[in-house]
């Protein structure tokens, strides 16, 4: 069997050739985008406009990135970003841990429908509550705020936290829970004493997924805000106009389209294991 | 005889109360997600509806509603541009979801395979998942530039076409351009969801087929495709949902043209833009009714297929 190793070998190289290069391709056609936002954010105005055009960035304007947080309040907008998601995933995981832990733990009439009609709100367009919305938040004053933007959009955070959370909850055995209820714990006690620890993971994914999606939420933010005080980077980033009314800012719309999508990108990195079962599993046990 | 006293017999109303008790600390846990839901869908959902039956302005505080009835409907019967809307969005979402839903499978398959630098692939597959829609649409914008982008500048080096093209000018080039862009941001979401499938499915299967001297295109057609099906169904039923909805690629990339012009932005357009909340809240009710009748037919669907 082994006195001909070499062309066996060899042949199998050759055969996976076109596999790698499709492989090559893909990773190409993935990354290729950001890799371009990145060299045109390192790009002069001149630079940028004008051909041929250059794959390298030859003299990195790192000064792009300083301009942004200058020439408008970039800053504030990222801290509006920040406050906006971060207060959205904390509300709907504090929310949602408990209405999880009833729906997964508790019997009682009425579970099952509770149940589908929270994964009815997750399947209906925002679109069609945006005027009722709009109308409700005016006259609550919560118009062009950040807590108006975290309050609408538990619209699509909170039962999806809730179908996370429940589905963790369910994996627990329910000896733990027995012992703490002869023990004579409260179900609070029961609830942030024994299962909380255990659904750890559970919350680390529904709180990522939680965040990126009020993160990256356009359309609430653009209708809800008007006022610079209250614009998240989405927002700004459509809304980026230039000195000149001919060409956009290139260069500086993508330095704050780089300055806004890595700390996603870390946080995917760091926890892709779990942002994709948490994908998969929302999609496929739908 | 002091303790015999004070044992009463525990009523029979009591003893049995254990599950009210836990039935009544369930809705207690479930309140405030209730409350909220209730605020921030049900009620507007309801508040849409109903402001639809009217003539109103969003640009009067309190609002001043006067009654129209259907008025709106009939209105929005016959109003092209709305119709234009669902026409594009259709158009959008059947391209859209069959690109991603062919590539994402080629992907799965590729990912699948053992390899070297498989964990990098997957990796990567997350990238054009988390960058925000707004930034790939305005990334996509740029490399689309008829002058300086990079795309125009591609395709003359591989030959593929002669001279740079008006992509995003050009009525005949929007939208596919729009649909490559959602091509390119969904269809890892695709392929993970797939991937998901395929390693669901048991290797015996595989081995047998091989024993059995199976090729491996019988292996994809008898084994892969059919285990695969229900996956692939459940990714294809969200992803429409999804693109029906679509806002912000076209919002940014388009604006509200007519050429390209979503159910989702003429629905903003009229209520926003132009304020005018009765006619913008029956476009909405039209996209709610849509998009009902499709996850209706699929659930008939799905039952027939359980069958």
């Amino acid at each position: 069997m082994t006195h001909r190793p070499r062309p066996n070998k060899l042949r199998r190289f050759v055969a996976r050739v076109p596999f790698m290069i499709g492989v090559g391709l893909l990773i190409f056609y993935l990354l290729f985008p950001f890799y371009w936002a990145i060299v045109s954010s390192l790009k002069t105005s001149n630079q940028l406009f004008q051909t041929p055009i250059s794959y390298l960035p030859e003299t990195p304007q790192w000064g792009t990135y300083l301009s942004i947080f200058t020439t408008q309040p970039f800053g504030r907008f990222m801290l509006n970003s920040l406050l906006v998601a971060g207060g959205t995933t904390l509300l709907s995981l504090l929310i949602g841990v408990f209405a999880a832990y009833a729906i997964g733990r508790f019997q009682f009439r009425g579970r099952l429908p509770v149940y589908y009609m929270m994964l009815a709100v997750t399947m209906f367009p925002s679109i069609s509550v945006l005027g009722g919305l709009f109308v409700l938040i005016r006259s609550l004053g919560l118009y062009d705020t950040i807590p108006g933007l975290i309050f609408t959009y538990m619209l699509f955070t909170l039962p999806f936290t809730i179908w996370i959370l429940t589905s963790f909850v369910r994996e627990i055995p329910m000896e733990l829970e027995e012992a703490a209820f002869i023990d004579g714990a409260t179900p609070t006690q029961t609830l942030f004493k024994v299962l909380l620890p255990m659904i750890a993971p559970g919350m680390v994914t529904a709180g990522l997924l939680a965040f990126i999606q009020a993160w990256n939420e356009f359309l609430f933010a653009l209708t809800f805000t008007v006022n610079e005080n209250s614009r998240t980077v989405p927002v700004a980033i459509a809304l980026f106009s230039g000195t000149s009314s001919f060409e956009l800012p290139w260069n500086q719309i993508m330095a704050a389209s780089v300055v806004v999508t890595l700390p996603l990108l870390i946080l995917v990195l760091i926890f892709q294991h779990r942002i994709v079962a948490g994908l998969t599993a929302g999609a496929v046990k739908g | 005889m002091q303790q015999s006293t004070d044992i009463k017999p525990v009523p029979r109303a009591r003893r049995f109360s254990l599950a009210a008790w836990r039935a009544r600390t369930a809705w207690l846990f479930l309140a405030p997600s209730l409350l909220i839901l209730v605020l921030v869908a049900a009620y507007p959902l309801f508040r849409t509806f109903q402001l639809s039956l009217f003539d109103v302005s969003i640009l009067k505080f309190p609002l001043e509603p006067v009654w129209v009835g259907f008025d709106n409907y009939v209105a929005l019967f016959s109003d092209p541009r709305w119709w234009r809307s669902v026409w594009n969005t259709v158009n959008f979402t059947f391209f859209s979801v069959f690109f991603e839903t062919v590539l994402g499978l080629i992907i799965a398959l590729i990912v699948h395979s053992e390899f070297r630098g498989r964990g990098l692939v997957r990796t990567a597959m997350l990238v054009p998942w988390a960058i925000p829609g707004v930034v790939s649409s305005q990334m996509w914008r740029w490399m689309f530039n008829d002058v300086y982008g990079v795309i125009n500048d591609l395709l003359m080096k591989l030959r593929i076409i002669a001279a740079p093209v008006a992509w995003l000018a050009e009525p005949a080039f929007v939208m596919p351009a729009i649909i490559a862009i959602d091509v390119w941001k969904t269809t890892p979401f695709m392929a993970l969801i797939l991937l998901a499938g395929l390693q669901g499915i048991p290797k015996e299967l595989y081995e047998a087929a091989r024993v059995d001297g199976a090729s491996p295109v019988q292996q994809f057609w008898r084994i892969t495709w059919p285990l695969l099906r229900p996956s692939l169904l459940v990714a294809l039923i969200f992803r429409t949902l999804d693109a029906l909805r679509v806002f912000d690629m076209i919002y940014i990339v388009a604006g509200s043209q007519v050429e390209t012009i979503s159910m989702s932005i003429y629905a903003r357009q009229q209520l926003i833009s132009f304020g005018s909340l009765g006619y913008g809240s029956a476009v909405a009710t039209g996209i709610f009714l849509i998009l009902a009748m499709y996850i209706t037919a699929y659930l008939v669907a799905l039952k027939v297929e359980v069958k």
